[in-house]
């Protein structure tokens, strides 16, 4: 049966169903429940809730639990993501799996507390030093987040890489009817991990040679890539203009979308709900007379449409125009787009790229 | 009755770092008090970013994670919490975990993480070349201090031990040195002392090791010794600071 429940409070659930055993975070808003539910539910499960001294000490204790074998998580928001990337490197390089959770709030520096997406690029394309990339997943209600988590180590630790849930604030502390699955337990057999033994030490527990890691690291994000892609596609197939959008802002496009039907417009929707690997999978089902495509995110200057226009370019034939409606710290309202869509239609909006 | 000659199985290979370098008979102490604990296929160093890389196998033939500088104590948190039956150390230097990395060494102490922190102390960040650590003495010539450490603008050298000792959560506090039989033989009581107090689960223990680094210093060996004895020690006195209760 459905309950009702906060988006913060069901990541932590998630998490714990999907054999979360060790949690350390620092508070910030508004991603702050996450770590107070599992302060008093990781107790009961006998696991283990730390409260660390800042985000990056949180982030390389993760470091340490993963290597041992454990499935972690942290989650954090704003800056306190952004004093994880240096750890996050470092699992990268070390082939480590973990779970990392972004709630995301508006703005540079200590930004606000308004709903946005604008940690989009950063977060999909690595964000650290070094060429690597995250798979981030990017739910838009809160029984996607639990869904999305439930497959979330399965998926790190199938490439030995972390995998990051990106949310948004609103989404965060927002409540929906969800459904959990049952518990489940990580792997016990990982043929890597560290056990003090010593004798898997031929230095490399599994992990390439320094020599061998670029080719490795083109290795596993083509793999990522090609394997990882997840998206819904919304009255695709016979549209004029196609909407790109994921997370909240996609819920109010695919209103905008039908009210337009039913306006009789041809228009459809394609919602990345994997921001990387980029779902170009998705763009082929765009037919070759479309006339657009409109990236509609929670952006100042626009970052999503970086990707639609790079996946039009590879998957669509032509020069089709890219636009792009950003709408900074506010999820865009469905008249918001349709407004911006009859603009599109007139000339008036010039294209993106 | 002949002498045998045993090698720690830890350290049973060469190790790579330079002449007269006091870490490398910190890592056979430590290999040895390891063994002897009976806990030699039941450890895992994390090593701080430094001189201490060198520790990275082949010279360390045990479960080793290289982290980040600075942070090598939150990573052997990490460990700790996946693996409690593990010993889990930190080996750092005063660079990495003095300066870079203050913060999460002293919060880690704060805590009473069941771990131990071992941190050669050396007074510079050696594996740059050279430079200006908070544990440079006043005067001292680094590559960033070339006129002499000025310590009204720079600090005076930090005391963490010192620190560490006032912390209720920290088990066991010590300071020893490399540079002579008695010292060496002393600071072995001390690394035993802090495993044993992780092993017992009394929490947090920590030793610093007061090192000569020859090649940094523009010093020989013999030189290093007497300036350890002459300029670090008064300042930086030997013993323990803070004893174990075994709870």
């Amino acid at each position: 049966m459905k309950e009702m429940w906060k988006g913060n409070h069901a990541i932590a659930e998630a998490a714990l169903r999907a054999g979360c055993k060790f949690y350390a975070g620092y508070p910030i808003t508004p991603q702050t429940e996450v770590g107070e539910y599992l302060s008093a539910r990781m107790p009961e499960l006998g696991r283990t809730f730390l409260q660390a001294e800042n985000e990056m000490s949180a982030a390389y204790m993760l470091f340490g639990a993963s290597a041992c074998g454990m499935r972690c998580m942290t989650s954090s928001s704003g800056p306190g993501f952004s004093l994880k990337q240096e750890a996050i490197s470092y699992l990268c390089t070390n082939f480590l799996p973990a779970l990392f959770v972004n709630v995301i709030r508006w703005g540079p520096g200590l930004g606000n507390l308004d709903s946005a997406q604008t940690d989009y690029l950063r977060d999909t394309r690595g964000g650290g030093n070094g060429d690597y990339r995250l798979v981030v997943l990017a739910p838009n209600s809160i029984q996607e987040t639990v869904d999305l988590l439930y497959d979330a180590y399965d998926i790190a630790e199938r490439y030995r890489n972390p995998v990051e849930l990106l949310s948004e604030a609103a989404l965060g502390q927002m409540m929906e009817p969800v459904e959990f699955p049952e518990f489940k337990e990580g792997p016990t057999d990982l043929d890597w991990v560290w056990d003090g033994t010593g004798d898997k030490n031929s230095y490399d527990h599994g992990r390439p040679t320094t020599a061998g890691k670029p080719a490795a690291f083109r290795k596993k994000i083509e793999t990522m890539r090609e394997n990882e892609q997840r998206w819904e596609n919304y009255k695709v197939q016979d549209a004029d203009y196609v909407f790109v959008s994921y997370g909240l802002p996609s819920r109010t496009t695919r209103t905008a979308v039908d009210k337009l039907r039913a306006e009789g417009e041809k228009v459809g929707l394609i919602r990345p709900i994997t921001a990387w690997p980029f779902p170009y999978k998705g763009f082929e089902e765009v037919p070759g007379t479309v006339k657009g495509m409109i990236s509609v995110e929670s952006t100042d200057s626009g970052q999503v449409i970086e990707d639609v226009a790079l996946a039009t370019k590879k998957m669509c034939a032509g020069n089709i125009p890219v636009y792009g409606l950003f709408s900074g710290q506010n999820i865009p309202t469905p008249v918001h787009i349709i407004e911006y869509f009859e603009k599109v239609k007139s000339g008036e909006e010039k294209e993106a790229f | 009755m002949a002498f045998e000659k045993r090698r720690p199985v830890l350290v049973e290979h060469t190790h790579t770092f330079c002449p007269g370098c006091g870490h490398g008979i910190f890592a056979r102490l430590l290999a040895e008090a390891i063994q002897e604990a009976g806990y030699e296929r039941k450890a895992i160093l994390s090593l701080g970013v430094g001189c201490c890389c060198n520790m990275n196998p082949p010279s360390w033939s045990g479960d080793v994670l290289q982290t980040a500088h600075g942070r090598a104590a939150s990573v052997a948190t990490g460990v700790k919490v996946a693996r409690p039956d593990l010993l889990s150390i930190s080996y750092q230097g005063d660079g990495d975990a003095y300066v870079i990395g203050l913060n999460e060494t002293l919060n880690a102490a704060y805590r009473g993480e069941n771990i131990c922190t071992f941190v050669i102390l050396n007074n510079n960040f050696a594996m740059t070349g050279g430079q200006m650590s908070w544990t440079t003495m006043p005067g001292q010539k680094t590559t960033t201090s070339p006129a002499g450490r000025d310590c009204k603008v720079t600090g005076m050298p930090i005391k963490v031990p010192e620190i560490m000792a006032t912390l209720p959560n920290v088990s066991y506090v010590a300071r020893g040195a490399v540079t002579s039989p008695k010292n060496i033989n002393q600071l072995k009581k001390y690394i035993k002392e802090a495993i044993s107090a992780q092993i017992n689960g009394e929490g947090y223990s920590f030793v610093e090791i007061v090192s000569p680094c020859p090649t940094n210093w523009a010093m020989n060996v013999k030189d290093s010794i007497k300036w350890i004895d002459d300029n670090v020690i008064p300042y930086y006195p030997l013993g323990v600071l803070k004893e174990r209760t075994g709870e």
